[in-house]
């Protein structure tokens, strides 16, 4: 055989006719796999414990604990896609979250009053600009002076530390702001149950209308379609879920006490069948962090950059990307992150502590890491690292609620972290 | 017409370019007109990679000049040499591979829609039709091209090239990867670029290839220029003793051209 060109492997066919069976879907396996890893990960525990694991608030927690780290994913993913690390979030989150706070309780009061009603809003953006300057700095000197990305935000990882230690001398501020508290989730931060199936039937609209306008874009081009039932079991099973989910969300009901609490303030009732909470704000802002990602990530230059500098770094070069300024944005990206990631965990501590984000460097790359992104670069999604710190978020949950704490929690976790990317790794030799 | 009137595509005057204290370059002058093939030959390290890298911008020349249609230009960066119509296929064929064949293709330079998002169907849609006139069994547009064939990837880093109405066409060893069947069809390609006014330099192992092709021959060594010849005034082995002594053929001994017989 001397003309490779000529011969088409059965993929390469593929693209010009129908597919069958599951294949029709074009379900991204990995996401499919990680999602039926943590569905699984949920029902073990929930087997294990008798289904008390499976309760309402259970699963509220676990999600809420997941957002600190998740949102930094987002954009650690696409720092190690292009073949960087950030080991300096932890600390950036440490800081902003000192600062949000600091500003709530001293600066914003003094300049312009105490329970000033945008004292949220100023403290919420002022942190996030701050991370977005944080993340800069390094950004500029990995990207402009060459220094490896993991010599610099190590030194970031010490740095920032010290200087969250220095701006309090150590000492624990709060409280936040009432509306800053929000962020934190918990019954009183959510939307609540009619909200909540509002945003539902937004999001399932959404979906619906995105897998028409996909499929009007291929035909007015002439390439393959996925059959009709196809689309329509996309349609339908994406819509299941997520009104699956929110009806889920609107069964945690607020705890009575904190329901008759609320009725004597306002003077109002308690509903019949008491009050649903819905979904969480702290879980509005994740999915909006991971909509607007995973919109940047592949439908926007800078996002097809990064992949093709995390693919070859030279050849991106070569086409004439500014590869420079480019790993400089996805630096500046990760501390805006890392802002909004302090404000959340601040709100939901209500306050900020000395070792407010410690540690987090690791939950988040190994989000990453579980949800698919590759250390050699080039390979990664936003979806599968929130998912991956889901996965992690629901392990360290599960396994506390069956009295398992501490150093085991730690040791189970690292092993997940190894074997998950080990079958990962195998499994991509196998496929290619 | 003689050639002192026509005002060359590209002139590169006394170009230099080291690395630490190696001179890869050393005054190298050459140039190419419309419609012209320029072959550039030369054994390993003589050069010929980074001339050519200086011209597409991958590498800044430390002096010389680079006239484009006349007037001196910078070319600093590979957008520059985008700019004044330069495309390169590189040796390396610089294909990021974990993106398909159309975002390879339109990389640096992707289509957008009106609301500024990637317009990945109109990229595929052009990337059908180029495809369809390079290598018509070309298939598969939705893979990473890491899971391509050699012969598939080289198509793409052509179709890259050509599709942006190159004006100059550096092709550098375009078909040391292909088998038979493909590199005719890029021999092709070039013989059809050629009569489209397009000026390529063909850098090549391959003294048939360019001898095939091109109209003129220049022969690198150790960083210098030879000479730059008519094809029709030389033989290939001529061109080989050039590129293996780096001498003119008159200025060799008779001790070297008989070297040269019994080692070849």
């Amino acid at each position: 055989m001397t003309d490779a060109a000529g011969a088409l492997s059965p993929e390469s066919q593929a693209g010009t006719t129908q597919l069958r069976g599951f294949r029709a879907l074009e379900v991204d396996l990995r996401l499919f796999g990680m999602v039926a890893a943590l569905v699984a990960i949920l029902v073990g525990f929930g087997i294990a414990t008798g289904g008390r694991f499976l309760s309402p608030v259970n699963l509220m927690n676990l999600t809420v604990q997941s957002i600190s780290v998740a949102i930094i994913a987002t954009g650690m993913t696409l720092i190690i896609v292009s073949r960087n690390i950030d080991l300096s979030v932890g600390s950036i989150v440490g800081v902003v979250g000192m600062a949000q706070v600091l500003l709530m309780t001293q600066i914003i009061p003094n300049a312009i009053g105490y329970e000033h009603p945008a004292t949220w809003i100023i403290a919420l953006v002022a942190g996030v600009l701050i991370g977005g300057l944080i993340g800069a700095f390094p950004g500029g000197i990995i990207a402009y002076v060459g220094v490896p990305s993991f010599v610099v935000t190590l030194g970031g990882l010490l740095a920032w530390r010290g200087v969250t230690f220095g701006i309090t001398q150590g000492v624990t501020i709060a409280p936040v702001d009432p509306v800053f508290r929000l962020l934190g989730g918990g019954p009183r931060g959510s939307i609540g149950g009619t909200a909540s199936w509002i945003v539902g039937i937004v999001i399932c609209v959404a979906v619906i209308a995105l897998l028409v306008y996909n499929r009007r874009r291929r035909r007015q081009f002439g390439f393959a379609l996925r059959p009709r039932w196809a689309e329509a079991a996309l349609g339908v099973v994406g819509c299941a879920i997520v009104l699956g989910l929110i009806y889920i969300a609107n069964s945690y009901l607020w705890p009575p006490a904190l329901a008759r609490q609320w009725s004597q303030q306002t003077g109002l009732p308690i509903p019949e069948g008491g009050i649903q909470s819905g979904i969480a704000w702290p879980v509005l802002v994740l999915l909006a962090v991971t909509l607007v990602m995973t919109f940047i990530a592949t439908r926007r230059r800078f996002g097809r950059y990064v992949f093709a500098i995390g693919g070859n770094p030279e050849a991106a070069e070569l086409a004439g990307i500014d590869t420079r300024w480019t790993i400089m944005k996805t630096f500046i990206l990760i501390g805006l992150l890392c802002g909004l990631s302090a404000a959340i965990t601040a709100a939901r501590i209500d306050g900020a502590t000395l070792d407010l984000g410690a540690g987090y460097e690791l939950y988040v790359i190994a989000a990453c890491v579980i949800g698919g992104t590759s250390f050699a670069g080039g390979i990664g999604t936003i979806p599968g690292a929130v998912l991956g710190a889901l996965v992690m978020a629901a392990l360290s949950y599960g396994l506390s609620f069956i009295g398992l704490v501490g150093p085991i929690q730690d040791v189970v976790a690292g092993i997940v972290l190894v074997t998950a990317v080990g079958f990962d790794t195998v499994n991509r030799r196998r496929t290619g | 017409m003689t050639v002192a009137q026509r005002v060359p595509l590209v002139e590169m005057r006394g170009i230099n370019v080291s690395f630490g204290g190696v001179h890869a370059v050393q005054d190298v002058s050459i140039d190419l007109f419309e419609g012209e093939v320029m072959g550039i030959v030369g054994g390993n390290g003589a050069g010929k990679s980074t001339l050519m890298r200086a011209l597409s911008g991958a590498r800044k020349a430390d002096s010389g000049e680079i006239l484009i249609d006349g007037e001196v230009r910078s070319i600093s960066s590979p957008r520059d040499a985008k700019a004044y119509n330069i495309e390169t296929i590189y040796q390396t064929l610089a294909l990021a591979d974990n993106i398909d064949a159309p975002a390879n293709m339109f990389l640096g330079r992707e289509l957008s829609t009106r609301s500024g998002t990637l317009d990945d169907s109109a990229m595929e849609d052009q990337t059908r039709r180029v495809m369809a006139r390079i290598n018509p069994n070309f298939k598969n547009f939705t893979s990473p091209v890491k899971s391509l064939s050699g012969g598939q990837r080289q198509a793409i880093a052509i179709a890259r090239a050509i599709h942006f109405n190159a004006k100059i066409l550096i092709m550098d060893e375009p078909t040391a990867a292909l088998g038979p069947a493909e590199t005719e069809q890029v021999r092709e390609q070039i013989r059809r670029l050629k009569t489209e006014g397009v000026g390529i330099f063909l850098i090549s192992h391959d003294i048939h290839d360019v001898f095939d092709l091109s109209d003129r021959i220049s022969v690198m060594y150790h960083g210098r220029i030879v000479d730059t010849v008519n094809k029709g005034d030389i033989t290939p082995d001529e061109v080989l003793g050039m590129i293996i002594l780096g001498k003119r053929p008159e200025e060799a001994t008779q001790k070297e051209l008989a070297q040269l017989e019994l080692g070849g």
